[in-house]
């Protein structure tokens, strides 16, 4: 227990870390958001408007400023939009989170089961079909996917996707359109993973088939059903559901390709058109909850597989 | 011990007999297929990269024009004729028509009954001379080819500014694999240099740098190297100044790659990225390495930390190295063409995939032109997928225990760039 706290009390200076990295990063090099907001000012207005932005402080005045709004939820606003993080966020994270949730379900859904048949019937043509899918899902560059799927869905189906018309819709809405919107991108998405898994699952079940324990199941007459699903699956899956919690943080970077290539506004779009347009304040407090996600990621995936397994124990 | 000496010699040759490399390579080859075509993809690549100007039908960045007949003149005109009649006419007003050796200008079409035209046309355009012409002379067009669907002449076809889609993308894997080589480099000797140095000297020194590289691995993989680029890869930014001014990294065309300074920059990005992951996997294998014996026997005789590190820690990680670098190679290409993809990463006129994939290219192709985009993400998958196969076919050769699938531990490896 007491390595967890302390843990999680690394989330501090981390946290405080990457924002501080972040904001040196983006703040040494020259040029600022002015020249993206206003790109023909003369230097005089450019530099009145640093003023009212702030961004005309000193290196730490700066960093100080937005640090003390931290402690009142206050991320400080984008120089752009003039809308503070918070507002931001509130609406985009739904999106986001959306779109990983069903992203993990479906990368769960396509990888398990394929790879569970391709480990039981191990050197068949039905195998080598699934290891030969697997290895596509995992080697197809998701935009690639995802472009042709809108570009030929258009052109055969006369298909485009609902948010580039209507935006956003709420799952608690519509939940038929919010599916929708989200089905194809998160499907995509998953294709990734669900090559990762399936790779993964299958190893851990020809790992696990060679145990004592499932020689002697099978001995016992057991059928296949049984045998698969009730003693082989729970050790099978063990690795798989600790690399869940690591194929999230890499999912924040897919979430970023697809939103772009969806229309989806969500958080991705959200730090990706901040990076480009050296939105600092907005960089660095997505820096700062990248780097909480990914503390708590690595914790919780420590802590299920001490759960899952009681011969682990951390000391 | 007796009955094992006791075995006779040439039952054990019998058992184990000989063979040669070449047919090791086949049998090997038989046995995996995949790894076959995987190796093939992968070749492609490399013969693509290495050999691009043979093999490219046309200049990746050539406009190019396509001539075509759009009539022929019914009557003999001399040198001051304005007016001319065409029989079959298949152009309109604005197209600049080459009739022997002469160029004009169709004004507008004075009138027209079925295929027979009657032109006001501006005479001896583009620095030719006025001349006289026979009836039945025949009347040429040429204009920009773009976007012309597959054909013999553009296997590919063409994009929206006439570009060949097949010499682009043999071109792009030139990019490709010069960004994977030039990030692989950066990437492997900075990360083993940190690596080794923060697994040998421990304590402060590794505290420091494994702080470091956790908050650099805090970002997603795309995000990261999103921010690296946006911060060096800016017009004015000091890198970019420096390696422009500084060093001999030509800005222009160079090796066939336009804006190579550019291309560099993005190579460096990638490189960087690639550095924290080495770095954090070369420490873990330094710290069981200097627990050796020989470690403590070579400091007993005086060396310096130093000489410890080059002479008995880095050459133990050699291989290591080596394997990494073959890993991260495909996932640079993979990042490259992702952020060349979001627009941040190779500009625009040189060739490559990602970049292709976007940008005017994807408009037309929702206008029916699906081909700019289609082939050079073709081209893109087909590497990733070779590199995939490769990797597979080797671990199954090194590991049969693992046929096909991979061990937990070598699992974060092959081919997954964070979820691209």
């Amino acid at each position: 227990m007491r390595q967890y706290i302390a843990r999680l009390l690394l989330l501090i200076p981390m946290m405080l870390g990457v924002s501080f990295l972040t904001f040196a990063a983006f703040r040494i090099i020259p040029g600022d958001a002015t020249h993206f907001i206003c790109p023909y000012c003369p230097e005089d207005q450019r530099a009145l408007l640093r003023h009212e932005l702030g961004i005309d402080r000193s290196f730490f005045a700066q960093y100080w400023h937005w640090l003390k709004g931290l402690f009142t939820l206050d991320f400080g606003e984008s120089y752009f939009t003039r809308l503070p993080v918070t507002t931001e966020l509130e609406r985009r994270l739904p999106v986001t989170l959306e779109l990983m949730a069903l992203t993990v379900v479906f990368s769960l859904v396509l990888g398990v089961p394929l790879g569970i048949i391709s480990a039981i019937r191990a050197n068949t043509p039905l195998d080598w079909l699934a290891r030969f899918v697997g290895v596509l899902w995992l080697s197809v560059p998701s935009f690639y996917t995802a472009t042709l799927a809108i570009v030929f869905g258009l052109l055969w189906f006369g298909w485009t996707p609902p948010q580039f018309g209507v935006g956003y819709v709420s799952p608690f809405e519509d939940p038929l359109t919010n599916l929708e919107e989200f089905f194809l991108p998160a499907l995509i998405l998953a294709f990734g993973s669900a090559g990762f898994i399936m790779r993964l699952t299958r190893s851990s079940m020809l790992e696990v088939m060679r145990n004592d324990y499932i020689r002697t199941a099978w001995a016992k007459g057991l059928r296949e059903r049984s045998v698969v699903w009730r003693h082989a699956m729970k050790n099978a899956l063990m690795p798989v559901l600790t690399v869940i919690g690591l194929e999230i943080g890499g999912l924040i970077g897919g979430a970023v390709i697809m939103e772009s290539i969806f229309g989806l506004q969500g958080v991705g779009m959200y730090i990706l058109t901040a990076v480009i347009t050296r939105d600092i304040l907005v960089v660095q407090t997505m820096a700062l909850l990248f780097a909480a996600v990914y503390v708590l990621l690595n914790l919780l995936v420590d802590v299920g597989y001490a759960w899952l397994d009681p011969r682990i124990r951390y000391t | 011990m007796a009955q094992e000496a006791a075995v006779p010699l040439e039952v054990t040759e019998k058992i184990r007999p000989r063979i040669s490399p070449v047919r090791r390579a086949l049998i090997l080859s038989r046995q995996h297929p995949l790894g076959v075509m995987g190796l093939l993809f992968v070749g492609m690549l490399l013969v693509a990269g290495l050999f691009s100007e043979l093999l490219a039908p046309y200049d990746p960045l050539a406009n190019n024009h396509v001539t075509r007949a759009v009539g022929e003149l019914t009557s003999s005109i001399g040198p001051d004729d304005k007016q001319i009649e065409v029989a079959n006419f298949g152009a309109g007003a604005n197209s600049v028509l080459d009739v022997d050796n002469e160029k004009m200008t169709v004004y507008y079409v004075v009138s027209q009954s079925g295929r027979t035209a009657v032109l006001e046309v501006l005479r001896g355009n583009a620095g030719t001379t006025k001349e006289s012409h026979e009836a039945g002379t025949g009347l040429t067009s040429t204009r920009i080819d773009k976007l012309s669907g597959p054909s013999m002449t553009h296997p590919f076809g063409t994009d929206a500014v006439g570009q060949d889609v097949l010499s682009r993308t043999i071109f792009g894997a030139r990019i490709s694999l010069l960004i994977g080589f030039v990030a692989i480099s950066i990437g492997v000797t900075i990360g083993t240099f940190f690596g080794v140095l923060s697994g040998y000297f421990g304590g402060v020194v590794d505290m420091l740098i494994q702080r470091i590289v956790d908050m650099i691995l805090a970002f997603p993989a795309v995000v990261l190297l999103l921010a690296i680029i946006a911060v060096i890869g800016n017009e004015d930014s000091n890198v970019r100044q420096f390696l422009a001014d500084s060093t001999p990294i030509p800005q222009g065309t160079f090796l066939g790659v336009p804006k190579f300074l550019d291309v560099f920059v993005v190579a460096l990005g990638i490189g960087l990225a690639v550095s924290v992951a080495t770095a954090r996997i070369v420490r873990g294998a330094v710290l069981s390495l200097k627990e050796n014996v020989y470690i403590e026997a070579a400091r007993a005789m005086g060396a310096s930390d130093a000489r410890i590190m080059w002479k008995h820690i880095f050459p133990n990680v050699a291989a290591l190295v080596v394997v990494l670098a073959s890993v991260f190679l495909p996932i640079a290409i993979l990042a490259e063409a992702a952020i060349s993809f979001l627009g941040v990463g190779v500009p625009y006129p040189t060739p490559s995939w990602g970049a292709d994939l976007t940008g005017p290219n994807r408009d037309d192709a929702l206008e029916g032109y699906w081909w700019p985009v289609f082939f050079p993400g073709l081209a893109l998958s087909l590497v990733v997928l070779g590199f995939n196969m490769l990797g597979d076919a080797f671990r199954d050769i090194s590991d049969p225990r693992l046929r096909g699938g991979m061990g937990a531990g070598g699992g974060s490896g092959s081919g997954r760039g964070g979820g691209l």
